[in-house]
């Protein structure tokens, strides 16, 4: 069996829980993740998905299990692996441009400081911060500005894994919209693989190959691997007219609302948890039971 | 009065104050020297002699307008300008200061950066840090065998402990979160030391140099009493010494605006590597 590009194998990470014992977060996770492959992780509060996220960038060690992308083991952070904090990480005392540019430096460090400033623009203006707001400091800027710099700072060096912790948490719709359709287009044009969390069920079927459900914690476990079985390019207002969107959104709105907890609090005992694949398709003839489609009013 | 800022209402009452404490000490002067009322035996001891009492403000202007209409004058051991005298205290604050910093900086930013490092030094900081800088004066004196290096060195030793420790903190302080995005970026040890952990602790660091300047300009004073030779303490000391006690008065003011000055200077510095989170 070949590998995927990302592989992670038997990921276990405990913390002491305050009171002496230990606390497992998540025991044995195994999955891959392929090359290009667009991956979100859905799963509730606290379960684990910014933890695993920390050990795929390299920026925390498991306790045990082991993480290889494209045939080499993770140990340590690399610029071949770009993040989007949870909480942005902007660095406070420079100027928005300088915060996405000192990144480009480190990227290209054989480019010329007018390359440098010009990249950095680029992707700013990506963002849709242009003009005087990019001279600004972090402090002077809304939660939503803050959180495009960061993704303008991971977009900007294309690193071949970007891993995005709840990236449009702070946006409103249309700048939300807007930044989704950049990153499928970079995405798109790039062959770069994204694993990406977030707590929009809509949009990680709008954006995603395939969803990874997580059971609440502790011991959580990747459950289900759910493809999307919808053809891209996916649009956000027709996507709802195909017939697989309703079939696999109220799959995932099962999950989240009732089997996550089901299925939480129950140890590995050591072994292999892989999630289970679920493909939903009624667009061939159904040859595995699906839940029915319901009619039901969707916020997009 | 509502038209005026609070600035400038403050400003107005510190004048007012000035004014009127000038004012109080000028009246209250003239009381204790009205030499028609001592009697023969004050007056044979010297209780009459002008330079004996307090003097009044207008007198200290007086001597400061004189002083600083030629501070840099030059006239024997015993006769400098005020220029001179502050400037050999500054000379030796500064060098004593920067010594200290160039040791008490990098140092402190080992100790932040390392929790091994900073257990097995505490210990020695924590007991020499409480020692008084002039209690170090003899043991200077007899092994450096220079009085103006054993003055320098006095400021050395008690500049280094506020940055020291307000730079191992400030190091040992920074958000995790600045550090990873540093690591993501993949700069090296150095970069990352200069580029993230360095402006992220500067605000502490900073606050603590201020700190030592502090100490280090009111040290200077009574180490150069005790060492004598140049320098505004001993120029208090010998005024003193003289009984001038309109030059006591000026040199102490003198003291007090130096101070302020020093401090100003890194209050600028504390604002510029200020940064809002
Ligand atoms: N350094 C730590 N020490 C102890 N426990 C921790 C630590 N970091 C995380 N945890 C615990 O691990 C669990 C998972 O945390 P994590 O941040 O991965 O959740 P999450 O799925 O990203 O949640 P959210 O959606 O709210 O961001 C939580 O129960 C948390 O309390
Ligand atoms: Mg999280």
């Amino acid at each position: 069996m070949t590998k995927p590009f990302l592989s992670i194998e038997n990921l276990t990470q405990t913390y002491p829980d305050g009171q002496g014992g230990t606390m497992t977060v998540f025991g044995n996770a195994t999955f891959g993740v392929e090359k290009g492959e667009f991956v979100c992780i859905l799963g509730h509060s606290g379960c684990g998905k910014s933890t695993i996220m920390n050990i795929l960038a390299g920026l925390a060690e498991p306790t045990s299990g082991v993480v290889v992308m494209d045939g080499r083991e993770v140990s340590g952070p690399s610029l071949d692996r770009g993040v989007v904090f949870q909480n942005y990480s902007l660095l406070p005392w420079l100027s928005t441009l300088k915060n996405v540019s000192f990144g480009v430096a480190a990227r290209h460090p054989e480019w010329s400081k007018a390359e440098v400033l010009e990249h950095s623009r680029k992707y700013l203006a990506m963002v849709g911060l242009e003009g005087d707001v990019i001279h600004r400091k972090p402090s002077q800027l809304s939660g939503g500005m803050r959180q495009r710099v960061s993704i303008a700072r991971a977009f900007a060096n294309h690193p071949k894994l970007l891993l995005l912790d709840e990236p449009f948490g702070a946006l409103d719709a249309l700048t939300r919209g807007t930044i989704q359709d950049e990153l499928l287009k970079i995405w798109g044009d790039s062959g770069q693989t994204v694993f990406m969390i977030t707590h929009d069920i809509d949009e990680a079927i709008l954006l995603a190959d395939r969803i990874l459900l997580m059971t609440n914690g502790p011991f959580a476990r990747v459950a289900e691997s759910v493809e999307i079985t919808i053809p891209r390019p996916r649009n956000r207002t027709a996507i709802v007219e195909h017939p697989n969107y309703y079939a696999i959104r109220n799959h995932l709105v099962q999950f989240l609302g009732k089997r996550s907890k089901e299925l939480a609090g129950q140890a590995s005992d050591g072994a292999t948890q892989s999630p289970e694949t679920v493909r939903i398709d009624l667009t061939d003839a159904a040859d595995e039971p699906t839940p029915e489609p319901r009619l039901r009013a969707v916020n997009t | 009065m509502p038209s005026l800022s609070l600035n400038q209402r403050a400003l107005l009452l510190s004048v007012v104050m000035l004014v009127v404490g000038l004012l109080v000490w000028e009246a209250a002067i003239p009381a204790q020297k009205a030499v028609g009322e001592l009697t023969e035996y004050e007056r044979l001891t010297g209780g009459g002699a002008p330079k004996a009492g307090v003097p009044p403000p207008s007198q200290v202007l007086a001597k400061a307008w004189e002083e600083l209409s030629n501070p840099f004058y030059d006239a024997g051991p015993n006769d400098k300008g005020i220029g001179i005298q502050i400037g050999y205290s500054i000379y030796r604050v500064l060098s004593g200061y920067l010594m200290a910093a160039v040791v008490a900086i990098p140092l402190g930013f080992l100790i932040g950066m390392s929790p091994v490092a900073y257990k097995a030094l505490n210990p020695f900081i924590q007991v020499l840090r409480p020692i008084s800088p002039l209690a170090w004066m003899p043991l200077a004196l007899f092994i450096i065998q220079d009085s103006e290096a054993s003055a320098i060195f006095v400021i050395f030793i008690c500049s280094i402990w506020p940055m020291l420790i307000n730079t191992a903190f400030g190091v040992a302080g920074v958000r995790q979160d600045w550090v990873n995005v540093a690591r993501t970026h993949e700069l090296g040890h150095l970069k990352t030391a200069f580029t993230v952990i360095l402006p992220a602790a500067a605000p502490t660091i900073v606050t603590g140099m201020r700190i030592s300047i502090g100490i280090a300009w009111l040290v200077i004073v009574a180490a150069e009493m005790l060492v004598g030779g140049t320098g505004i303490g001993y120029y208090v000391w010998n005024e003193w010494n003289n009984l001038d006690l309109t030059s006591v008065i000026f040199s102490i003011l003198m003291i007090g605006v130096v101070g302020m000055m020093l401090d100003a200077a890194f209050a600028s510095l504390q604002r510029a590597v200020a940064y809002a989170e």
